[in-house]
Order: structure tokens, then sequence, then C-alpha cells
């Protein structure tokens, strides 16, 4: 009889096993499928991508020509260049300033710290791009239209409110017993944040980096906006107007869309422990 | 005698540590946003600028050109949001629930590739699910041939009156991950012993999904229905990557978002009109902004949070 209970339970449980594995491995395939098939046929002859989309690439169909197009064509590299330029640059800023102001926020008493904490909090809900008109002008006014400069420091902007807020939840879980120490040993305050502090909120500052890096990079609305010269072009906004002049060049097109496919999957691919470890911490603590 | 009490030192260094951000947020973000509502309040009359009031609104609203483009925008985007909290929600926690199940295997596996979409920009996702729906290559006729439902097929980014569901479906296919880590997040913060006290009771499974983790989530549910919502009345990628800037076809998946970038820079014979465009924009805010207090103080302050 209690055998007999047993077995129903776990072969229950098991049902239940298979049928979260069946969901979440369709998933899995609904999100992975458009990537794999624009990656397969960038490696294919045009006759094959039309004849054969859903098969991979074999010896008689294997084709590098679409790639062969984008290099020669594009300026892939200097697009590239750019947004790397452009996202490595804001992100040390979102990351330094943001520590800095989470710091003060979160170490000191003063007057107006909770305003302060509020105000800069604000830019978490009401996204920047509402102000882009008057950006543009005031670009325009300063000479810095189609320079990186103007897109580094509209991401510096955008970025620092959550930065922030996220930052200064992480620093007030820091002991007060090592600052202090700190201080009985005669270091600046300056010391204190950039030794002892820093240092420990390296986990936030990496779940800060993955979450501001992406939108950066991602972005297609600022730089069509602010920076759209061909010398200050981002990868986004190169390959869209690429694409957009080759639709009918499927090999280029696909190939295109591969090589700006892959640097963010490798990125992400090196980030991604972190990033889950980074969304959980909040949780786990 | 004794020494007067001196003022405590100005304490430099808070000033110090606050001024950069400080001043780059306040001098990008919040002086343009600002002037954005102010340009709003105003009109170029022979190549000046002159304070018209709320003029430019009373166009936008009551004109009918204006008119009909801005409802036709702002019911565009509304089903939009409508689409993603319908899908993208539920899929989302669907997917976090299962994942967040103590013995389940391969659960880094499936949360790297469901998020891998997420990472991607709206340029890749775009032109991606525009070939994959393309009549002409026909990776998704062919697919559905498979399965027997070929007679399903339309084009359906090229249709007006299926393009902007389409549009909505490939970004919930996008952004369904953030739901998904931020409610997995949430369930892994509910202690074991809760968990295990419902189990004793009898509660396992999906009751204890409803009756147990679902109260216990609430709050997570209302930041990601907020941050969708923000993120759909901010939209403009997605689209202007698929259909361009005219947000076609025949401006059936046009969003507050085309509408004022085109109005802004102008389209065709159109001129571009930075104050109409700011109008726009002082819209989007207010409708951002009431979307954001009734969260704040409607919804958020009403739930229930539960301390452990």
């Amino acid at each position: 009889m209690s055998v007999d209970i047993k077995t129903t339970a776990r072969s229950q449980v098991t049902f239940r096993a298979i049928a979260a594995h069946a969901i979440l491995i369709t998933y899995t395939l609904i999100a992975l499928f458009p990537v794999f098939v624009i990656v397969i046929n960038s490696f294919k002859s045009r006759k094959a991508i039309f004849r054969e989309p859903l098969s991979v690439p074999t010896p008689e169909t294997f084709s590098l020509k679409g790639y062969e197009t984008v290099l020669k064509q594009g300026d892939f590299v200097l697009y590239f260049q750019n947004s790397l330029v452009v996202t490595v640059a804001s992100l040390t800023m979102v990351l330094l300033f943001g520590a800095m102001a989470a710091f003060a926020l979160s170490e000191y008493r003063f007057r107006g710290n909770l305003l302060t904490g509020l105000y800069l909090a604000i830019g978490i809900m009401i996204p920047i791009r509402l102000g882009t008109v008057a950006i543009l002008e005031m670009m325009v006014a300063s000479g810095l239209v189609n320079t990186l400069t103007a897109l580094i420091l509209v991401y510096t902007a955008q970025g620092l409110p959550l930065a922030i807020f996220i930052l200064t939840e992480f620093m007030q879980g820091i002991s007060d017993d090592l600052k202090n120490a700190g201080r009985i040993d005669g270091l600046s305050e300056y010391t204190i944040f950039g030794v002892l502090v820093l240092p420990l909120i390296r986990p936030a500052l990496a779940t800060v980096a993955v979450f501001t890096m992406i939108p950066i990079w991602n972005d297609l609305w600022f730089p069509l906006i602010l920076a759209p010269a061909e010398e200050t072009k981002t990868i986004t906004l190169g390959a869209q107007v690429f694409i957009g002049q080759f639709v009918t060049d499927w090999n280029a097109v696909l190939a295109s869309l591969s090589l700006a496919i892959i640097p963010v999957l490798v990125l992400y691919l090196i980030f991604s422990r972190q990033l889950i470890k980074g969304i959980t911490a909040g949780a786990v603590k | 005698m004794q020494k007067p009490i001196s003022k405590p030192p100005i304490r430099w260094h808070i000033p110090v540590f606050l001024a950069p951000a400080f001043i780059i947020y306040t001098a990008i973000m919040v002086i343009p946003l600002l002037g954005t509502i102010q340009l709003s309040l105003f009109s170029d009359i022979d190549g000046e600028q002159v304070f018209v009031g709320l003029a430019n609104f009373k166009t936008l609203l009551g004109d009918p050109r204006w008119a009909q483009q801005f409802w036709n925008a702002l019911v565009n985007n509304t089903w939009f949001f409508i689409v993603h909290m319908l899908v993208q929600n539920p899929i989302g926690i669907l997917l976090a629930a299962l994942l967040s199940s103590n013995k389940l295997r391969m659960k880094a596996f499936y949360r790297t590739s469901i998020f891998i979409p997420t990472i991607l920009s709206f340029v890749i996702v775009g032109f991606a699910w525009k070939l994959i729906l393309s009549p002409i290559w026909g990776v998704a006729p062919s697919m559905l041939d498979a399965v027997g439902l070929k007679s399903l097929f339309a084009p359906w980014l090229g249709k007006e009156e299926y393009a902007l569901t389409t549009l909505a479906l490939i970004s919930v296919w996008q952004f369904v991950g953030i739901p998904m880590m931020l409610i997995y997040a949430a369930m892994l913060s509910i202690p074991d012993e809760i968990l295990e006290a419902a189990e004793c009771d009898g509660i396992t499974g999906i009751s204890q999904f409803w009756k147990v983790k679902l109260p216990l989530i609430l709050p997570s549910i209302g930041i990601i229905s907020i941050l969708t919502f923000v993120g759909n009345f901010n939209a403009f990628d997605l689209i202007y990557s698929v259909q361009g800037a005219l947000a076609g076809p025949n401006f059936a998946t046009d969003v507050l978002g085309t509408f004022m970038f085109r109005t802004f820079f102008g389209f065709q014979l159109q001129l571009g009109d930075p104050n109409m465009g700011s109008a726009i924009a002082s819209i989007m805010f207010v409708i951002i902004l009431i979307g954001v207090s009734i969260y704040l103080f409607g919804i958020q302050t009403r739930l229930r949070r539960y301390q452990f």
C-alpha cells in the first residue's frame, strides 16, 4: 500500500520535471531559432539560402561571399572602433562618477542628502530621449554634433541614475568598522573610497556595467540624431544603414547581421555568470 | 577660559564626490527635459521663436491632420503595451517559475539562452525577423507547411491589420528575458522554510505557485509592469528598423516615438518642426509621469511586502 503511494508520488514528480523541461526547451528553441537561421545561412551560397533555408551549410553550399562583400564595402572596422570608444568611455564615467555619488549619499549625513538622492533617481523612470530636441540644440550650439563626445556625454547621463541607485543600496551594506579603521590610520576620505570601498563593491560594479553597456551598444536613436556622420557612425547605426542599402544582396545582409551578433554574444557569454549573480545577489543577500 | 565652539569644517569631499554625476546629469538630462517642455510652448514664426502658450498642443489635439496622427500613434502605442502585458510578462513569470524549482537541471543553460535575444540590438532583431517572416525567403511559410498550417501564413509585417501585433510580438520575443530574470530573482529570495511549510501542508506544484509564491512576488510583478510601461511608451528603435520612419504600412505601426521622430526631423515633403516635436515629447513625458505616479502612489503603496 505505502509502496504504491510512493511510486505514484515519484512518477508525479518525474512527470512534472519532464513537463518543465519540455516547456523550457520549447522556449529556448524559440529564443535561439532566429539567431541560428541567420548565422547558418550567412555561410551559404545564394542559391542554397533560398532553396534550403533551414539546413546547415554543407561543403557544396558553403560560401563566404557575403562576408567578402561586407568587409570590402563597409567601414565596419571604423564603426566597431567608434562603438567601442563610446561604450568604454561612457561606461567608465558612469561607474566612476556613479560610485563617487553613491559613496557620498550612503556614507555621509548632510543636509539635502535624501533630496539629492531622489533628484538623481528621477532619471530611472523618465527616459532621456524625451529631451532629445533640446539636447540636439545644445550640441549644435557647443559644436559637438557629429562627435563621439556628444554620445559619451548623453550615455553617461543616461546611465548614472540607475548606477547611483544600485550602488547606493550596495554600499549601505559595507561595514563601518573597516572605514573607521582607515580613518583612525589617518587615511583621507578619497583614499578610503578608492582603496577600501571600490574593491569591495566590484560585484555590484560588474552588474551595473552589464546593465549600462547593453543599451549603449545597441542604441540607434542618439547615433542617428547626434552623430550620423560617416566617421562617427556606431556599429548599430552602420549596420542599419548598410543593410538598408543591400536589401537585395542576401548574402551580404546575412553576413553583416552575423557580424553584428557575434561580438555582443561573445561579451554576453563572458559576462553572463556575473550578470546572473548580480541580478540574484540582491535576492540572496 | 573656554574656547568658543568652532563651527565644524566644511566637508569638501562631499561636494567633490557628488559634483561630476550631479553636473552631467543636470546638464545633459534635466535641463534638456525642461528645455523640451519650454520649446513646446514656442513656435517658429518667420524664423523667430515666439511664445505661443499651449497653441502647439491645441494644434496637436485639435487640428484634424495632427489629431488623427496623434490618436493613431497613441492607440497603437497602447495596444503595443497591452500585448506586452498579456504575453511577455505571463511568459516571463512562467519561465521563472519553472526555472526556480529546486531539482531542475540545466538551469544555467536555459537562463543564458532565453536571455540572448535581450542583448541583441533592435537592428539585428528587426532584420532577422523581417527576413524570417518574408514571403520571398519563405522560412516561416515552409515551417508552417511542415505542420500543415501553410494556409495560415500571411505577409504579417506588410498587412495593416497584423503589422503592429507582429511587431509587438517580436518585441516580446526580444525582451521576455527581463521579466524572467527579475521574477526569478524574486522567487529565489523566498525562504525555503516557507516552501517546506507549504509542502508539509500538502501544498505543492501548481497550487503552491498560486497560493504561496505568487502573492510573495507581487511587488516584483509591479516593478516589471512599470518598466514595461515606460519602455513601451518610449519605443522607437524596433519599429524604425523594421518599418522605417513612416511606420508603414499606412502608419499602422506608428507609435509616439516614431511620430515624434518624424515630426521633429521631417520626412518626404514635410519639413521638420522642433516645436511640434517638443510638444509630442512633452505629452509623452506627461503620459509616463502619470503611469509612474499611478504605480508609485496607487499600486506600490498598497502591495503588501513580506519581511523574511
